[in-house]
């Protein structure tokens, strides 16, 4: 038998996200798909759709807004949502500030991402989600190369990094108990790269802002951050315009820019080619506060 | 604080295979020093990544990089400087993109070597070239043979220690093949390297002018893999049924795992036993005159037959067995509570999960001699021979023929943990 090419690494990536996002589908009662409007996301709603065709998305999708989010990142957010005919659920960080659950963060470098978890936490036990779909990815970050897949989450959120499933084969265990829930990763496995070459082959839209525009900018510790009213800027930190695109979008308060004249996926999948800086270390200010934050929120309840 | 430079990276070339790999070595045998030599030398880590390596060695008065570091994810793996749990790992080259699975080296995490080798194509087990073969390194082979893991790489490392002798590999290799003889390992390949010095890991050295095979990473981009994943018979375990309102559609979707299926094609439905044919091997971005393992797909069917969730879709003339009786071999994962004679657990299986009974322990597997000893039950990491009794069938194959319809996981229905790993050996 002649021999045949081997399936692509994107062609087993997104089968292996297909499956993983329809055991979820069988086996939960309430899952959501967690939709910010960024690439990942954008990505993972694309698989979601892929997994269900000819028939519509059978779940909400969730969005944690911090109140401090681009514009265009939420009117994307919602034609997205309105296209695919799916229900868009928002959980507003601001509505738990007001309430007296979170308290906001004051000054240089305040951010509301870690106020995020309440709000979250909060929304999954308003609407009894029982597994939430993240368009995480293990390269992005060391403590979450140790995720599984789907990731145990105890009644407080908690994710235990010592008690964790094991995962073999293609078996997923999803048996919860009351309150509990399951966080699943259908993108553990692919990279950035793959993220945007799969953005470029299949088509997937994405905010404006993923690509090259001038922009009011100012420099912190290495970074660009766009201007806005949420942010407190030093009168040491002079605004400037430059042309910039993001790596990540997330909130305004901690989301770097980087300088940039990519106004093309193909563009875009060149220059990170070259990049010498991976994405959260470039672009996430808040992953910077200690070499354990992102696992400190995890074990939070955070992503 | 320096390390050899390399020339520039190639110009990106997308890599379009993927290699998954999992390293297996005893503790200080310098696995994470290898993979963290893997990702520098390939130039896979970025400059945010390395001044974060030169920042921790300079916290803790090192004056060499100390490429392990760049592993350890968890607060108290860097603080004990050991890994406590499977990390995965991503880079890639030119040719090929490889996705590591990084288990542990302590013998307590032997269901982490598992867990990382029941999806791996390829296995390295990392041997100390100053110890030889240890009881660690031969449980790793054991565990790969055991787990079907179809390729396996002895690496031995630290050649720097033994002044890069011929004599100590020889031996070590000659040792390794008497023990693999009896594991029915398929392909295996032997590499001295040094991941400190990075002696044939990614660049060959020249100071072992005596051997003439390929530096591990060009050993890792030419495997062949993909025949591997799609031989065998068709199988299509049914995950979820489509149905779309006002389109009259109805699919069966899943994953398959094994073989291939084309439109077309006859196919038996297990439980009913009927058989039908495939109108149409469906995707979103189209339908597929042929699909294979391990592509998910939605299939339409001739015939109106009831098909549920837990149900396969198979070849006719090779059907798997729909059986209530096994014979298993399990690797015990739960330190909580031990696998008895009696205990009723469920048995997750394809997309079926089934209520099981052991109905008895027969032995307990010696992984590093592959000795049978007596047993009465199965602790934490022991691996061992069980008949299950269970309530409804699964539809299996042996876990030789097929790793995906042959495995299982036991799961403790109180505590919903996942407490067993389930190879079936013989079903009735």
């Amino acid at each position: 038998m002649p021999a045949e090419p081997a399936l692509s690494r994107l062609d087993i990536l997104e089968s292996e996200a297909l499956h993983l996002i329809r055991e979820v589908a069988a086996e939960f009662d309430r899952p959501t798909l967690l939709f910010s409007g960024g690439k990942d996301s954008a990505v993972l709603l694309r698989l979601a759709e892929k997994a269900f065709f000819p028939a519509p998305i059978p779940f909400p999708v969730l969005h944690v807004d911090t109140g401090h989010n681009f514009e265009e990142v939420l009117d994307f957010r919602d034609r997205r949502a309105a296209e695919l005919g799916v229900r868009l659920v928002v959980a507003s960080v601001q509505d738990s500030i007001d309430a007296g659950r979170v308290i906001e963060q004051e000054g240089r470098g305040a951010s509301r991402n870690r106020a995020q978890t309440v709000t979250l936490l909060d929304a999954i036990g308003e609407h009894r989600f029982d597994a939430l779909f993240g368009g995480a990815r293990r390269d992005e970050e060391r403590a979450r190369a140790k995720e599984r897949m789907l990731s145990f989450r105890d009644a407080f959120g908690q994710w235990d990094p010592r008690n964790q499933r094991p995962e073999l084969w293609n078996l997923y265990n999803g048996l919860i108990g009351p309150g509990e829930n399951v966080r699943a990763f259908p993108l553990s496995n692919w990279t950035e790269r793959d993220i945007w070459t799969y953005i470029d082959q299949d088509g997937v839209e994405l905010p404006g802002l993923y690509f090259a525009h001038r922009r009011k900018v100012f420099e912190r510790d290495g970074m660009y951050l766009a201007d806005n009213p949420f942010v407190h800027r030093d009168p040491d930190e002079p605004l400037v315009e430059k042309s910039v695109r993001f790596r990540t979008i997330g909130d305004m308060t901690c989301t770097g820019a980087v300088p940039s004249t990519a106004s093309t996926v193909a563009e875009v999948i060149a220059e990170i080619a070259a990049t010498k800086v991976t994405e959260r270390g470039q672009t996430r200010a808040d992953d910077r506060a200690s070499a354990a934050s992102m696992e400190d929120r995890k074990r939070e309840g955070y992503f | 604080m320096s390390l050899p430079t390399d020339t520039e990276p190639e110009a990106f070339a997308p890599a379009d295979s993927l290699l998954r790999f999992a390293t297996a070595g005893a503790v200080d045998d310098g696995k994470s020093t290898l993979i963290g030599r893997l990702l520098h030398d390939s130039r896979s880590l970025l400059a945010d990544q390395l001044e974060m390596l030169e920042l921790a060695g300079k916290e803790r008065g090192d004056d060499v990089l100390d490429l392990a570091m760049v592993t350890d994810g968890l607060r108290a793996e860097r603080e004990q400087g050991i890994t406590i749990d499977v990390a995965h790992r991503y880079f890639e080259t030119a040719r090929r993109a490889f996705i590591i699975a990084d288990t542990p080296g302590h013998a307590q995490y032997t269901r982490n070597m598992v867990t990382g080798a029941s999806t791996a194509d390829l296995a390295i087990v990392l041997v100390d070239a100053r110890n030889g073969l240890t009881e660690q390194s031969r449980r790793h082979a054991v565990l790969a043979g055991m787990l079907r893991v179809p390729r396996l790489v002895l690496a031995v490392n630290k050649m720097d220690l033994v002044g890069y002798d011929q004599g100590v590999f020889d031996e070590i290799t000659a040792e390794f093949a008497r023990f693999t003889g009896e594991l029915e390992l398929r392909d295996v390949a032997a590499i001295p390297i040094s991941a400190l010095r990075g002696d044939n890991v990614v660049h060959r050295s020249a100071e072992t002018p005596w051997y003439d095979g390929p530096a591990l990473l060009e050993h890792l981009e030419q495997v062949h893999i993909d025949e591997d994943r799609s031989s065998g018979d068709f199988r299509l375990p049914v995950q979820y049924v489509i149905r779309a309102q006002g389109q009259d559609y109805r699919g069966y979707a899943g994953q398959i795992s094994g073989g291939r299926v084309c439109e077309g094609d006859e196919v038996l439905h297990l439980p009913s036993g009927l058989r039908t044919r495939v109108t149409s091997v469906d995707t979103a971005d189209g339908a597929l005159a042929e699909a294979r393992a391990p592509q998910s797909v939605s299939v339409r069917l001739a015939d109106e037959i009831d098909v549920g969730r837990g149900d396969l879709l198979c070849v006719p003339d090779a059907a798997p067995a729909a059986a209530t009786e096994l014979s298993v071999r399990v690797c015990w994962m739960s330190a909580k509570s031990v696998l008895r004679p009696g205990a009723r657990l469920l048995l997750k299986h394809t997309t079926r999960t089934v209520k099981a009974l052991v109905a008895e322990v027969r032995h307990q597997v010696d992984v590093t001699t592959l000795r049978r000893d007596p047993a009465a039950e199965l602790g934490l990491n022991d691996i061992g021979e069980v008949g299950l009794r269970l309530a409804q069938p699964v539809f299996c194959d042996p876990y030789e023929r097929n790793r995906l319809t042959g495995g299982g996981l036991l799961i403790d229905e109180a505590t919903r943990a996942t407490v067993g790993a389930v190879m079936i050996t013989e079903a009735r």
